[in-house]
């Protein structure tokens, strides 16, 4: 905790270094930062579950996009009512989970595997559904031309501010997951389970865990947290494109580690996740108001990475 | 070794701990559980630190690890001659060290050691520590997992290092053992040495209080069984409520299996009132990553939100009806003591309160004091009507906690012995 704590100091000091002629210390700033890393922080939630019990779950971002193109279509297309659509979103994600933690938990597939194909096969899906393009408000005509719709107003209901529009709705939402996310990994009988599965899933299962059950569970969660992003997503774009949340799972996993939780499975907790998405938000942020390119961005988030990590690593006895 | 001292987080661990071991001779190193003994010999062979104090002499040290220290997915050979392998230009030769694998041990030097049962990856530690050649052996607890047998030849092995000019550092809680092969004798408490002497000069039951601190007699408590209702029948015998009933026979003759046999849905079985120790705490027995107190409340009915006060309340009743020696029971598993493991791993099948109780090996790596609690216990809960089955290599222990005696061969059931007929002769013969 203490650690992860650290990376984040240090992050924001750099942003007070680099505060790009005080665009740091506006209000503005750190919204957007949140905003941004809200995304990332609902993925990072289900990941946190997923790598506590030892597994990884790649699919994440491609079931971002997945959900995103069919809450689109729902939404924009057939102008479902939100008690509709946002169910339905959230079932094709925690189906999506359900998939790949059955492949995980009876052919007992690796989890690296099991969800690498799930990764492949939602990305196919989303592109079959929305048949390779972008789901917006401009409605192709059959005759080549488009017809514009207004952006519906569930989309704007998610991507709106509260609190004098100091605070966004996504982030909201990520806060409630993280928080029900971590009560659920502390305190319920199924997060200690996922611990246990994950410092040594057979003394688990010779203790009488439903060790089958807690590890497909911990799989739907984290599809429905997809979900959740995906929805997310959509609204922030105002579309569904099939391409969304490429290379997002990268980013989660990135976000779980900062935090410092261990990769075997086994250790570390919510706290740490919350930690870890602040701080790569903040990164992000920082960078950008700072003009960094794209190119350089990315080599340096590769650079704070390892450095995160190595300031965390615990001291051996 | 001048004064060591070492502490792990607030506790002191070791306090000033002088050890000398001289060239020819077996200095035993006796103490409780949790009294710092793995922890002095890691210092001996350099994979911890001392915070302060010096280690003497040659540096040229081999350890056989009380929790085993071999790479489970590689062959028996690869463990054996890990970072010392025979090659040329830097290609293993698989053949060559395959032959001196087969000079060195009777176990398949193309086995994965992860598929191996406990005694066997044993005599592996045991053969990779003596074929290194070092010329001081720390042996912390070799024959927990061994039978009679195979400690004898240990022993014969040891015979054989000593002319050799090797020096021996021996752990065990095998009493028995002490008297065999000591020649020396330092004793740690709670880290400190309150006796370093000969050990002709040390009679067993001194040892013993000094290592306790106080008496502890090495009697088996007497047993009235009351015997009820039948809990489990197999063709050749059946298990009652308040009956102990034994297994022995040699290893790989089948009464883990049949123990597990009884044990194969855990759900199940936990839910039908059966419990089972498995006999390798490390790999089936603990989570080593999470607490104490997770681990002892892992089996079992538990609430369906986790309530740590009382989580907390039910662990300290257990860790003290245990004797429990932890600094914390926030404190990892993996951070006990050998012994101390082995008590949270039967803490965890109490709590669940069953009413037939499977032991493989429940006093593996536990210290005199304690062993004689777990035997009161045992006595204890079978007059409450338990049924237990239990193994044991240490065929006294066996013999004198059982009601009855199943001897097993080949798999198979060879004779069931009443309490009158089971002696020692007669196991070893229905055995072999
Ligand atoms: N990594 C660690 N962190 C914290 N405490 C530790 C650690 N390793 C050992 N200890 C503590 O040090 C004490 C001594 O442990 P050690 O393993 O040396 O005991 P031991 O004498 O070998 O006991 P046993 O007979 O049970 O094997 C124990 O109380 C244990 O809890
Ligand atoms: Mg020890």
């Amino acid at each position: 905790m203490l650690r992860a704590a650290v990376a984040l100091l240090i992050v924001i000091l750099l942003g007070m270094a680099f505060h790009a002629d005080g665009a740091f210390y506006k209000v503005g700033t750190h919204r957007d930062a949140l905003r941004q890393a809200s995304v990332y922080g609902i993925l990072a939630c289900g990941m946190t579950l997923v790598i506590v019990t030892g597994g990884i779950d790649l699919a994440v971002g491609s079931i971002v996009g997945f959900t995103a193109v069919c809450f689109s279509m729902m939404t924009i297309w057939w102008s479902w009512p939100w008690w509709i659509s946002v169910p339905s979103a959230l079932a094709i994600g925690a189906a999506c989970g359900a998939v790949s933690g059955a492949l995980v938990v009876w052919p007992r597939l690796q989890p690296f595997i099991a969800t690498l194909a799930m990764m492949v096969f939602a990305r196919g899906m989303a592109k079959t559904v929305s048949g390779g393009v972008k789901v917006s408000t401009a409605l192709p005509t059959g005759d080549g031309t488009f017809r514009y719709v207004q952006v519906p107003e569930l989309f704007r209901t998610i991507d709106s501010r509260i609190l004098f529009g100091n605070l966004s709705m996504v982030t909201v939402v990520f806060l409630a997951i993280a928080a029900a996310a971590g009560v659920l990994l502390a305190r319920h009988i199924w997060g200690r389970d996922l611990y246990a599965i994950g410092g040594n899933e057979e003394a688990a299962r010779l203790s009488g865990l439903a060790v089958r059950r807690s590890k497909l569970l911990a799989y739907v969660a984290c599809g429905l947290c997809a979900a959740v992003a995906g929805i997310c997503q959509a609204a922030q774009e105002q579309q569904g494109d099939p391409e969304a949340g490429g290379g997002y799972e990268l980013t989660a996993i990135a976000i779980v580690v900062i935090g410092g939780t261990n990769l075997m499975g086994g250790r570390g907790h919510m706290g740490l996740t919350l930690l870890g998405t602040i701080t790569i938000g903040y990164l992000e942020k920082i960078l950008s108001i700072n003009a960094v390119p794209e190119a350089g961005r990315l080599m340096l988030t590769g650079v704070i990475l390892v450095a995160a990590v190595l300031t965390q690593r615990r001291r051996r006895f | 070794m001048r004064r060591i001292s070492k502490r792990f987080g607030a506790t002191q661990v070791l306090r000033q701990v002088d050890l000398d071991v001289f060239a020819g001779e077996v200095h035993l190193l006796a103490g409780e559980n949790g009294a710092g003994k793995s922890t002095l010999m890691k210092i001996l062979a350099g994979t911890l630190t001392a915070d302060a104090g010096v280690v003497e002499g040659s540096a040229d040290v081999a350890v056989i690890y009380q929790e085993l220290s071999l790479i489970p997915t590689m062959t028996v050979a690869d463990n054996l001659f890990l970072g010392r392998m025979p090659a040329t230009w830097g290609f293993v030769s698989m053949s060559e060290m395959a032959r001196r694998s087969r000079e060195l041990i009777d176990v398949d030097p193309y086995a994965h050691v992860g598929t191996l049962p406990i005694g066997a990856r044993q005599r592996v530690e045991i053969a990779k520590a003596v074929s290194r050649n070092a010329r001081v052996i720390v042996m912390d607890e070799p024959t927990s997992a061994l039978t009679a047998l195979e400690a004898a030849e240990l022993f014969a092995l040891i015979g054989a290092l000593k002319s050799r000019g090797c020096g021996i550092v021996y752990i065990t809680h095998k009493m028995e053992e002490t008297e065999q092969i000591a020649d020396r004798v330092t004793v740690l408490r709670d880290g400190q040495v309150v006796a370093s002497c000969a050990a002709a000069e040390l009679k067993r039951a001194e040892l013993i209080r000094l290592m306790v601190g106080r008496e502890v007699s090495e009697q088996f408590p007497l047993r009235q069984p009351v015997l009820g209702e039948e809990r489990v029948r197999f063709p050749e015998f059946s298990v009652r409520a308040g009956e102990i009933v034994g297994l022995a026979g040699l290893r790989g003759a089948g009464a883990s299996e049949l123990l597990m046999s009884l044990f194969a849905a855990p759900r199940k079985a936990i839910a039908q009132g059966v419990a089972m120790l498995t006999s390798d705490r490390k790999t089936t027995g603990l989570v080593l990553s999470m607490s104490v107190t997770a681990n002892c409340l892992m089996a079992g009915r538990r609430p369906v939100w986790r309530r740590p006060e009382r989580e907390r309340a039910e662990a300290r009743g257990l860790a003290d009806l245990l004797r429990l020696r932890a600094a914390s029971l926030e404190m990892e598993a993996r951070e006990l003591s050998g012994g101390n493991q082995q008590k949270v791993a039967l803490a965890k099948w109490i709590r669940t309160r069953p009413s037939l109780l499977l032991l493989d090996e429940p006093t593996r790596g536990i210290d005199v004091g304690a062993k004689q609690e777990i035997y009161q216990l045992m006595n204890e809960w079978s007059r409450q009507g338990m049924a237990i089955l239990l193994i044991s290599s240490e065929l006294p222990e066996l013999l004198a906690l059982s009601d009855k005696v199943v001897v097993m061969r080949g798999g198979k059931v060879s004779a069931v012995l009443s309490k009158e007929e089971s002696t020692p002769e007669r196991v070893m013969e229905a055995a072999c």
